[in-house]
């Protein structure tokens, strides 16, 4: 019993996390969580599924690094958005800017439900002028 | 007999677009300084931290810039076509050493040569990020008049020079 304790505690063993952002903190928590909600929303070029939040490649840490900067320097969020996009492309942005090359990936979804929806008025008014079958109805 | 092959059609068509996504490399992303002005810098030299390299040392020039590093596998693999390239004399090589060991980059030029004019020594990545670099190597032909031409990803080698650069020298070259 005492040993099953004792292995299956051991699943509740974490090791130390590392911290993957080793920059210094923002004294301001205002400031330091529009930071985290910044870098949360940018792309890590070097492995693409990651935002640079997650990733301990360099240039994810050199770009924290830089939005950090800016932002001490009073920069908005658009105004970091224009400078990673102005470098890195739409790709770089989690949630592409609704302007531009990206405006057809935004009305997408829209165009597909209209293209959609004119498909299914046709396959309807066909049917409806269809001569209902009563032979078929008594079976 | 109409929807079928209207169906049929369909089909095909996203079969060919997935196709060509599976070709495509999603790694390989396009330059957004294309027929853009190109960044600006100055920064100290890998050789010689007291002497300077930047983009003024090369205006009105076409010129090569390449990135690279020595945790480079890739730039190790090109390192000796760009031997070949800087000794035909064809286009100045300037470099821009991305986030490197200062000592090891002197080291790997002594070892395997220098094709450059001149390595600018760029420690903490900040200039590579005005060129939107995201891996190296990666060289960009920059026109005499400032502007970003082209950016190959990748290890550089006579294949791609032929194909890629050659002709957008030529395009230049050419009286307007």
């Amino acid at each position: 019993m005492k040993r099953i304790v004792i292995l299956l505690s051991a699943f509740f063993v974490v090791s130390g996390v590392h911290a993957i952002d080793t920059g210094e903190a923002f004294d301001d928590p205002v400031m330091q969580a529009r930071y985290e909600e910044l870098i949360a929303e940018v792309r890590c070029l070097v492995c693409q599924n990651q935002n640079i939040k997650d990733s301990n490649v360099f240039l994810a840490a050199d770009l924290r690094r830089e939005i950090r900067r800016m932002m001490s320097e009073g920069m908005s969020d658009a105004e970091i958005a224009d400078f990673l996009v102005a470098r890195y492309g739409d790709f770089v942005l989690y949630n592409p800017r609704k302007s531009g090359s990206t405006l057809f990936l935004w009305l997408a979804p829209a165009l597909l439900l209209v293209a959609g929806a004119l498909v299914l008025a046709r396959v309807v008014s066909k049917r409806t002028s269809m001569p209902i079958d009563d032979d078929a109805l008594e079976n | 007999m109409l929807r079928y092959v209207v169906l049929i059609a369909a089909f095909a068509m996203l079969i060919g677009i997935f196709a060509l996504g599976l070709k495509r490399d999603p790694r390989e992303l396009p330059s957004v300084l294309i027929d853009k002005p190109a960044p600006e810098y100055e920064l100290p030299t890998v050789k010689d931290p007291t002497v300077t390299v930047g983009s003024d040392d090369y205006a009105g020039q076409m010129v090569l810039v390449n990135i690279w590093a020595t945790w480079c596998v890739g730039c190790r693999q090109e390192h000796e076509y760009l031997m070949e390239l800087a000794a035909r004399n064809e286009i100045p090589l300037y470099a821009i050493n991305w986030r490197d060991q200062r000592q090891q980059a002197i080291e790997w030029l002594e070892r395997l040569g220098d094709p450059y004019v001149a390595s600018a020594y760029d420690e903490d990545g900040r200039v590579g990020i005005d060129w939107g670099v995201y891996g190296a190597p990666e060289t960009f032909l920059v026109s005499a008049d400032g502007n970003v031409l082209y950016k190959h990803i990748g290890p550089m080698d006579e294949t791609v020079w032929q194909r890629e650069f050659v002709p957008r020298i030529a395009q230049q070259g050419a009286p307007q």
